[in-house]
């Protein structure tokens, strides 16, 4: 089985993120990359389809070169090979221009399944999954905490508000995880050291055969006119019960406009 | 010492393991006197900490010792001392004469299993009656055709009421002095061989420590590492592996806590500012940083020189020293600067103060240090 899995590298979670003054994107240099947490599920999701089926997993991301420390973490996982698209005209791309790339690297590499994170924390669009499927016209299966593979086909259970739904689609197919799914490996130091070895492809976007006019800020179909840090917290309003609670967490509610 | 981005890499999975795995517990495990070792050991095989610098033949990872340097340190910022203390007796103080010297056969049977973090091993070196002077032991073993007859006590044996082996040092010749001294594996399983007690701790709560009691019991000769009479050499060589285990975490132990007290200092006011702002208490730990870098630094020096081959065994003996107590000034330090809170069981301080006390104990007490040093230093046999 060919597995590719969508990797992105976001700000260390905990980080406080900042957009940049000049262009109103998100500054990556001002805290440590990792991987996009459910990207690591992703790539456990693989290595275990891969433990029951064999095959073979390569790793997809787009980024800057830093971006490939994220690239060895999930090699050092168990992942056998990676493409890494890096080229300056693609800073500031939207989900769109990055859907377009990711589908372009993903038509002609002949997968059974795609696997990607169903969010990133730092733009959490969650839409990435579902424009890669449809650009290869291939099953969208999103929002995964179970997969199962049987002959030529996958079966997920999709997770609602409600519950799970079945879906069962063809392969080749796109899929995306939530985090019940499994409990991601810690790289092992076999895996760190077996990973210096492993090959990484690094493609710019005219490698890839992009065009440039689909790529980076500039085609953006948003666009970030202005941004203010967000406001201090302000003191709470502490409603005291002396037998009119209720109407008077109603009244402070209506104010709010809740109710 | 150069690290590398594969060292940063497995530091890395070895402190999320850490967190993920050893802090979310250890409240529970030091309230219960003991953590579920072969349910933990397993976790720690799966990323390559049990065995790194050991054979890959027997599942060991074949790295050079500062791989092991990371994980040490990794281990010491641990919220508690016990469950550490116990995998560096698991990979670095019970099975390093084992690697080194043990038979093929033996190491298929006793080191692989243990380094999957299947069976669970302790190293059985002090007595009731001797610890520091280990050429007092008294634990015997008497041949009896191809079997040895095991009789006596080991005290103070961590992992001892959960381990399936233990690396024995016994008396197979002669009646005391260095010479008649090795090495058996003994299995926990024997006939004869029981737990005499579960020994209640000031620290280090979540390792299970214990006192056992050997009654006749048979195991066979083959289960001698390396030759018979070459005991007392084979552990002095494996202290050189505890001492620097036991320095590389009490460093990184040290360093760690002296970063959440600064951090508490920040937040706590009293006189109308941070705590930190006091000029006494920057300047204390200041000195403390100072001396933890100094520490550090001939630390990895002498992985350095490990790796590369050379004798360290002075430089093990320095370490071993200082470092235990540069981390009880630093413990010290630290509760004081916490007041009350210091001296209170919620916060992290009095469990760090506990359990770092050990290092100058454990592993052979600071004078027994000081002992091998004027030793060296030829200034005589001390009295
Ligand atoms: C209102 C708004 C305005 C924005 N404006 C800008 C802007 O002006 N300039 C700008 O640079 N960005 C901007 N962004 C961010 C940008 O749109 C996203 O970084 C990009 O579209 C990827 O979407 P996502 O990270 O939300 O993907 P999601 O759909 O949340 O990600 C899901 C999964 O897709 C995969 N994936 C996502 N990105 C990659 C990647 N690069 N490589 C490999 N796999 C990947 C991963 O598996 C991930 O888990 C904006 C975002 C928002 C919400
Ligand atoms: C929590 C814990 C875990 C342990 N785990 C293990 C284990 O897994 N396996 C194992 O074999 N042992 C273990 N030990 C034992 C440990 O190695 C010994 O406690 C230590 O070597 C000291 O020996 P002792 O307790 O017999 O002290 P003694 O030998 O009775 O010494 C008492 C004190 O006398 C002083 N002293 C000793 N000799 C001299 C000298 N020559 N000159 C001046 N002063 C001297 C020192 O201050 C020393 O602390 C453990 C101990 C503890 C507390």
């Amino acid at each position: 089985m060919k597995i590719a899995v969508c990797v992105k590298q976001v700000p260390d979670t905990w980080a406080e993120k900042k957009l940049r003054s000049d262009d109103s994107t998100l500054d990556r240099e001002a805290a440590d990359g990792v991987m996009n947490e459910l990207d690591e599920y992703a790539v456990e999701e693989a290595l275990k389809l891969q433990e029951a089926h064999g095959g073979e997993i390569t790793i997809i991301t787009m980024g800057p070169e830093r971006a490939g420390e994220t690239v060895r973490k999930a090699l050092s996982m168990g992942a056998d090979a990676a493409v890494h698209l890096v080229d300056d005209s693609l800073h500031g791309s939207d989900a769109l221009a990055t859907s377009y790339a990711l589908a372009t690297i993903l038509t002609g590499r002949d997968f059974d399944l795609v696997f990607f994170g169903s969010e990133s924390t730092d733009a959490r669009m969650s839409v990435v999954p579902a424009m890669v499927a449809e650009r290869l016209g291939v099953a969208q299966l999103t929002f995964a905490q179970k997969v199962d593979v049987d002959g030529t086909s996958v079966t997920i259970q999709r997770v609602t508000d409600y519950g799970f739904e079945t879906v069962v689609a063809n392969m080749p197919a796109v899929v995306s995880v939530v985090e019940k799914i499994n409990e991601p490996r810690y790289p092992s130091f076999k895996g760190i050291m077996a990973a210096k070895k492993k090959p990484v492809e690094t493609l710019s976007t005219v490698d890839a055969g992009l065009e440039g006019s689909q790529l980076g800020l500039a085609a953006a179909w948003t666009v970030v006119e202005d941004f203010a840090a967000r406001p201090p917290k302000a003191a709470g309003t502490i409603v005291t019960d002396e037998g009119d609670g209720g109407v008077k967490l109603a009244e402070f509610l209506a104010t709010q406009k809740f109710i | 010492m150069l690290f590398t981005s594969e060292h940063d890499q497995f530091r890395q999975s070895v402190r999320q393991l850490v967190e993920g795995e050893i802090n979310q517990k250890a409240d529970e495990w030091e309230d219960a006197g003991i953590f579920p070792a072969h349910e933990l050991f397993p976790k720690l095989a799966a990323i390559g900490a049990l065995g790194l610098e050991y054979d890959p033949e027997y599942g060991g990872g074949g790295a050079d010792h500062s791989f092991t340097v990371v994980l040490a340190e990794e281990l010491g910022r641990a919220d508690v001392g016990g469950v550490p203390m116990a995998i560096a007796v698991q990979t670095g103080m019970a099975t390093p004469a084992l690697a080194r010297y043990g038979s093929d056969e033996l190491k298929r049977e006793y080191l692989a299993p243990t380094l999957t973090g299947e069976l669970v091993c302790s190293i059985g070196v002090s007595e009731p009656g001797a610890g520091s002077d280990v050429a007092g032991i008294r634990t015997k073993a008497r041949r009896d055709g191809d079997d040895w007859i095991i009789n006596g006590r080991k005290m103070w044996i961590t992992n001892g009421t959960q381990a399936d082996w233990i690396c024995m040092l016994v008396r197979t010749d002669g009646d005391s002095g260095y010479q008649g001294m090795s090495m058996i594996i003994v299995p926990t399983d024997s006939a004869g061989f029981s737990i005499g007690r579960k020994i209640k701790k000031m620290g280090n709560n979540s390792s299970d420590t214990a006192e056992l009691v050997l009654d006749d019991v048979r195991v066979p000769v083959r289960n001698t590492i390396g030759e018979p009479g070459q005991g007392f050499q084979m552990q002095m060589s494996q202290f050189q592996d505890e001492r620097l285990w036991i320095s590389y975490m009490a460093v990184s132990g040290a360093r760690r806590a002296i970063d959440r007290t600064k951090e508490y200092l920040q937040v706590r006011e009293a006189f109308g500012k941070p705590l930190l702002a006091n000029q006494y208490l920057q300047y204390k730990l200041a000195e403390l940083v100072a001396e933890i870098d100094i520490l550090q630094g001939f630390l990895h020096h002498t992985a350095a020189r490990y790796v590369a081959g050379e004798n360290v065994t002075r430089a093990a003996t320095v370490a071993k020293l200082k470092s235990g107590r540069l981390s009880r000034e630093v413990a010290d330090a630290c509760v004081q600067f916490h007041g009350g809170m210091g001296y209170a069981e919620e916060m992290w301080v009095a469990r760090y103060f506990r359990d770092c006390r050990l290092g100058s104990i454990g592993g052979g007490a600071d004078e027994v240090m000081l002992r091998i040093i004027t030793m060296m230093e030829d200034m005589g046999k001390p009295q």
